[in-house]
């Protein structure tokens, strides 16, 4: 297995696009990827791109090959590929470039991840983003994906006296972190009273503890590591990039206020790059539900179970402390473009450990880790990222 | 969704049939093809059992939806719950005849035959279980919420959920 480097870096603005497709956000996010990498497009290999549901939502399959033609790469007849996961489907197509660089049967890919979300109405969105919870045995009988994560909240809230106010902490702090991305979905700071006071979704949630439905791409330029100088001077290595699944339902969990997936994941991805939580500095998790972020924080092992709430809450992971969380803004104020999220994702820690995250910037960040969660947690990709010295 | 699609279904949605793993004696619903707790995974292929629930169980989490799943926008805001059962499986299921407010973990509950959803004016109606309160709510006797009592009396007498 070679060494691989994240060379080029390149995402698109994240909200409701309404005067750009699908087809043009891709391309966007694909071709700055490629100018940041300082790579001719005549030396790449392949494509690797995760969208979740772009058959519902924009009534297009077979994308791969779309988005091929448009980046002006077809009469070259490179492979591309869709990867599909969910809401992780971003971060396994990463994992898919990772293994195909890794594996020597490529040298140079472009992992892309892109949505559209918003040209469907809101509704028809939240039905076709719960499908990737199970249809039949959860969608069938009354389920949405945040009515499902809020069965998480309350069994949380039930075992370990998570509160109502430790959850909207975190939106609290994600909409601070967005107020300070040019990209993000949402750049306005909430307070407290503002996410208790919001309307209900799925209680205990409410809107403001929802991610939004959002628009966008973004896409990152892979490599072996050892000819990584040749195209920038701060080369990132993907340290580790590790998948794990689990059962589709929440029901089938073994204990639903853990996801195992992500202990599963996480774990594999520190033994493989020899490290521990402790050594990480900055970290893009899976918050599309404030619950969300609290469990993550607990199973990558950042802090122990059912201590996330009042931990988060005493603002140790908004800066300053040892590991910042979701500089970005993470879903909930970057937004949640579902199939870009992952590589949006990993865009962000390699701005981080370059040194290129301006207003956002964590100081002394060297070691990263995203982590992508699909459905409840079926399927999760953790990712570390460090810079090559 | 076709007709066929749920119609297949209706042995587990109407009359709680599960399977059991007749080396370790695990219960899965809905019914599984091999067991996944089975320390001989492979020697339980073929060797499921059927076996019924009997729809008894206590809520295990629970939440109050008030932006609906597709189908379900007459009746919010529902109780959807995990409803650990007797036997073993987890469902997932709303909980009715008792006020969102009174729903708490740990309260015993059965399952009942009611409509789930239909499909537009002259699509199918799904029918299934959801759970109803085994014992009498802390708080009010009465059993049913007053909302929940408005809407079924504002729905056309062939789209009420049987008794």
């Amino acid at each position: 297995m070679r060494e691989v480097a994240v060379l080029g870096v390149g995402q698109t603005k994240f909200g409701e696009l309404w005067d750009r497709s699908f087809r043009e956000i891709g391309i966007e996010a694909g071709l700055q990827a490629l100018v940041d990498a300082k790579l001719s497009s005549a030396e790449l290999d392949g494509l690797f791109l995760g969208n979740m549901a772009s058959g519902t939502l924009i009534n297009q399959e077979h994308i791969a090959p779309l988005i091929l033609d448009y980046a002006g790469l077809a009469r070259r007849h490179l492979s591309s590929v869709r990867i599909e996961g969910g809401g992780a489907s971003g971060s396994l197509a990463l994992h898919q470039g990772y293994l195909a660089v890794a594996s020597g049967l490529y040298d140079y890919v472009v992992v892309g991840g892109a949505e559209k979300l918003t040209d469907v109405p809101d509704a028809e969105a939240t039905q076709i983003t719960s499908s990737t919870a199970d249809h039949e045995w959860e969608a069938v009988f009354g389920a949405t994906l945040p009515a499902l994560w809020a069965l998480v909240a309350r069994r949380h809230m039930h075992l370990y006296g998570t509160t109502r106010e430790q959850l909207a902490q975190v939106a609290v702090h994600d909409h601070l972190m967005g107020s300070k991305n040019p990209n993000a979905h949402f750049r306005n700071k909430l307070s407290l009273e503002q996410v208790l006071g919001a309307g209900p979704i799925a209680e205990p949630l409410g809107v403001l503890d929802c991610a939004p439905f959002s628009d966008g791409a973004a896409a990152v330029v892979l490599g072996p590591l050892e000819t990584a100088r040749r195209h920038t001077d701060t080369p990132i290595r993907l340290a580790a990039s590790q998948v794990a699944c689990d059962s589709m339902a929440l029901q089938h969990r073994k204990e639903i206020t853990t996801l195992e997936a992500t202990s599963a994941a996480a774990h594999r991805a520190f033994q493989q790059a020899h490290r521990t939580p402790q050594d990480v500095r900055v970290a893009e998790i899976h918050d599309a539900y404030t619950i969300s972020a609290l469990v993550s924080l607990e199973d990558l092992g950042f802090v122990e179970k059912g201590r996330a709430g009042p931990e988060f809450a005493n603002g140790q992971f908004s800066g300053g402390g040892p590991l910042t969380v979701n500089p970005s803004g993470g879903l909930k104020a970057q937004g949640r473009p579902f199939g870009a999220v992952g590589v949006a994702q990993a865009v962000e820690i390699v701005r981080q450990l370059r040194g290129e995250a301006k207003d956002r910037q964590v100081s002394g960040a060297s070691l990263g880790l995203t982590h992508d969660v699909g459905g409840t947690g079926a399927t999760v990709v953790v990712h570390l990222l460090e810079r090559a010295n | 969704m076709s007709i066929a699609r749920f119609w297949r279904e209706t042995p587990r949605r109407y009359n709680l049939g599960g399977s059991k793993c007749s080396t370790c004696a695990t219960v899965y619903f809905p019914p599984r093809a091999v067991c996944p707790e089975c320390t001989s995974h492979r020697q339980s292929i073929e060797k499921m059992i059927p076996f019924q629930l009997s729809g008894e169980g206590e809520v295990l989490s629970y939440t109050v939806v008030h932006e609906p799943a597709e189908g379900f926008e007459m009746q919010v805001p529902y109780v959807l719950a995990l409803v650990q059962t007797r036997e073993g499986p987890v469902l997932t299921g709303q909980v009715v005849d008792i006020s969102p407010e009174e729903v708490r973990i740990g309260l015993k509950v059965h399952a009942t035959f009611r409509k789930l959803r239909e499909e537009g004016k002259a699509g199918v109606i799904h029918y299934g279980y959801k759970f109803a309160p085994t014992e009498e709510p802390e708080s009010h006797p009465a059993p049913r919420g007053p909302a929940a009592v408005a809407r079924t009396d504002e729905l056309p007498a062939r789209d009420r959920a049987p008794a």
